[in-house]
């Protein structure tokens, strides 16, 4: 925990603010005023916190189905990711996205992903940018346990050793693939050992532990910006909702949520080792997530005021417009 | 006879030629689902909406088989099941997940017979969803179907209800060409008459959803709805729709179409894909060839626009082609 003050004091509030999001977006969604599907990133907050901390704006991440967290985590406007959700014009994506799709390109975000394995390709591309253009830039893909079992994961995973791309994948294990179970679908329960037999570093940690990730990816990162080629994280987090909000999860024990809930909160791990430490005290966290709440607050009154698309728009943005 | 859904007519069909034929094996992901999860609740997905529920605790594990997320794999296995003598039925949950594996079906699955010298049999059944009209936004809304019904060697079957469902998935099962079976996300809940026994539909064969004088309206799947629905107003004005659901693009019943615009006079083609390329242009450009004689106005499309599908509400509602467009477009060839 040799991190700076304000470091911390960062990582805590993007965790908090994804934690607010996410819930307010089960309730929002639950009561008919967010369209779509959605898959809510609560319990994995310390995975993209941990990761995204190391990022600028211009190095890039690639993300999955399940991708407010990462979105958050890169700095996207919540404002903006609001609207985006509720479909409306000021919404990140002009209301086009949705949650699967959403995307922050001015923050190096280059989007949620429906196609599960979509993005590890992808994030190869960002790395031969930032390889080619030798500016010392990264490129992080996420993916889930299920995803990890992709052919275009492995694939990517190949390549950027083989090119000594400065890539990093994260897979995150929450333990499912919708409702199935990484012990049944993956053929290893260490999805790392796969990534290391391509031949990079690869390691698993506790996903719900701010400072292990970001220890691990740190490493990741720096070997990668000095030109090392890739890595692999695995970050082995709690899913503390359903595949999707409103999945009733018929294939979880009764009470398995609330146990992880109760021991495997990220964001009470990081509360208290912070409080422990003596860095804050409670109520200067609560202070914290009042004002975290209350962003929150704004960036749903923004998105309800803001207006829906012209129907114009439907025809809109194909093409590149040369007039 | 009973009402069912399209959601149950599929499930019956594929209960009852499961326990008639035990080469029948469905793979998918979550085609059970609860796998290795801590309830130890089999079955517990039965699909991601329900419609391959009750089949593992019917038919086993052997037979149910649900896969790690890897469609390349699942249809290549599918495919290689298949020309070996297995009848697999497997899922693409989402038919815009083709982009992960289409090479197991296009350069491998549907050229087998051919390539092989007629010595291949692939009785293959993989049935997809399709649809737009749940905000799912661009990679969980497309209509493909046209992609797929340009490739020779494939099959591909398009129900609009329950009855049609249910006969037209036993035909695939029992045919032995790769058949490519969409599903319309938005009809699972349609209820209709559906026998009990098993039954078969042919494909390439037309069912004339009813009988009009003054246009031809040929539409697919949830379009046969949205057709339907601007039939009924226009009806209201004096104009009457002859409106066919010819059920498979693949084999396309062009004799029922051709037959019934030399009758009417006009056609418009009603479809849920993106126009370029597609299945309204094939139908247009078949009646151009074969009855343009006919015609008394010139043939008209009604599609989703050259766009992907977009996330808000309000401009996928623009996206789909409305009973008022189709409607309005009739009158404008009626004029
Ligand atoms: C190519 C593809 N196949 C299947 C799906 C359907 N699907 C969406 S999310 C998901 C599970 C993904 O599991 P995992 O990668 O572990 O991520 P998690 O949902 O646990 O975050 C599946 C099967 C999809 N969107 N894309």
């Amino acid at each position: 925990m040799q991190l700076p003050r304000l470091t911390m004091l960062d990582a805590y509030m993007r965790m908090q603010r994804i934690r607010n999001f996410e819930e307010r977006i089960v309730t929002e969604f639950s009561s008919g005023e967010i369209p779509g599907f959605i898959h809510s990133y609560l319990g994995q907050e310390a995975s993209a916190v941990g990761t995204c901390m190391h990022l600028d704006d211009d190095d890039y991440i690639g993300s999955t189905h399940r991708g407010h967290g990462h979105c958050i985590a890169k700095g996207a406007d919540l404002k903006a990711m609001m609207a985006e959700l509720y479909g409306k014009r000021d919404g990140l994506c002009r209301g086009k996205g949705g949650s699967m799709h959403i995307a922050d390109l001015s923050k190096g975000m280059l989007g949620a992903n429906a196609i599960v394995g979509g993005s590890p390709p992808l994030v190869l591309g960002a790395a031969l940018t930032a390889k080619t253009r030798r500016n010392g830039k990264v490129a992080v893909a996420f993916t889930g346990d299920g995803g990890s079992n992709q052919g275009t994961v492995f694939e990517a995973m190949n390549m950027a050793v083989v090119l000594k791309l400065p890539a990093i994948f994260i897979i995150e294990n929450n333990g499912f693939g919708e409702g199935t179970a990484a012990s049944y679908a993956c053929g290893t329960d260490d999805l790392a050992a796969r990534a290391a037999a391509f031949g990079m570093p690869a390691v698993a940690v506790d996903g719900t532990d701010f400072f292990a990730v970001h220890d691990a990816v740190g490493e990741a990162v720096a070997l990668a910006r000095a030109g090392g080629g890739p890595s692999t994280v695995e970050t082995r987090c709690p899913r503390f909702t359903g595949h999707f909000v409103g999945d009733p999860q018929h294939y979880r024990a009764n009470g398995e949520v609330d146990v992880l809930r109760r021991d495997a909160d990220p964001l009470t791990l990081i509360r208290r080792r912070l409080i422990d430490a003596g860095v804050f005290d409670a109520e200067q966290f609560d202070a914290l997530d009042r004002d975290v709440a209350a962003e929150i607050d704004e960036a749903v009154a923004f998105a309800r005021a803001a207006p829906i698309p012209d129907e114009a728009d439907l025809l809109a943005d194909v093409y590149i417009s040369y007039r | 006879m009973p009402r069912k859904t399209v959601r149950e007519a599929i499930n019956e069909a594929l209960v009852q030629e499961m326990g008639r034929d035990p080469d029948i094996v469905i793979i998918g992901e979550d085609v059970a689902g609860g796998e290795g999860g801590s309830s130890g609740v089999e079955d517990a997905f039965g699909g991601v909406l329900g419609v391959t529920k009750g089949l593992l605790p019917r038919f086993g594990r052997s037979r149910v088989i649900d896969t790690p997320i890897s469609e390349s794999a699942i249809m290549g296995m599918a495919a290689g099941a298949a020309v070996t003598g297995l009848r697999p039925v497997a899922e693409l949950m989402f038919a815009d997940f083709f982009g992960v594996c289409f090479d197991q079906i296009y350069n491998q699955a549907a050229k087998f017979r051919y390539m092989f010298g007629g010595h291949a049999r692939t009785p293959l059944v993989i049935r997809s969803m399709i649809g737009a009209g749940y905000s799912a936004a661009a990679q969980h809304s497309q209509s493909p179907h046209s992609i797929f019904t340009h490739v020779p060697g494939l099959k591909v079957v398009m129900p609009s209800n329950a009855y049609d469902a249910k006969g037209l998935l036993i035909q695939a099962i029992r045919d032995d060409d790769p058949v490519i079976f969409f599903e319309h996300k938005m009809l699972y809940d349609l209820a209709d008459e559906v026998p009990s026994e098993p039954y078969a539909i042919r494909f390439g064969e037309a069912n004339f959803v009813r009988e009009g004088d003054d246009v031809t309206i040929v539409a697919f799947s949830r379009m046969v709805h949205i057709a339907a629905q601007a039939a009924d107003v226009l009806e209201r004005e004096g104009i009457s729709v002859e409106l066919i659901d010819p059920r498979t693009t693949s084999p396309l019943d062009e004799e029922s179409i051709l037959e019934s615009v030399r009758r009417t006079g006009r056609l418009v083609v009603v479809d849920e894909g993106n126009p370029r390329c597609g299945l309204a242009v094939d139908i247009a450009a078949l009646v151009a060839e074969h009855a343009f004689h006919s015609l008394k106005a010139p043939i008209r499309t009604v599609t989703a626009p050259h766009t992907p599908v977009p996330f808000a509400p309000s401009l996928e509602a623009a996206y789909i082609p409305s009973p008022a467009r189709v409607a309005e477009v009739v009158r404008e060839i009626m004029r």
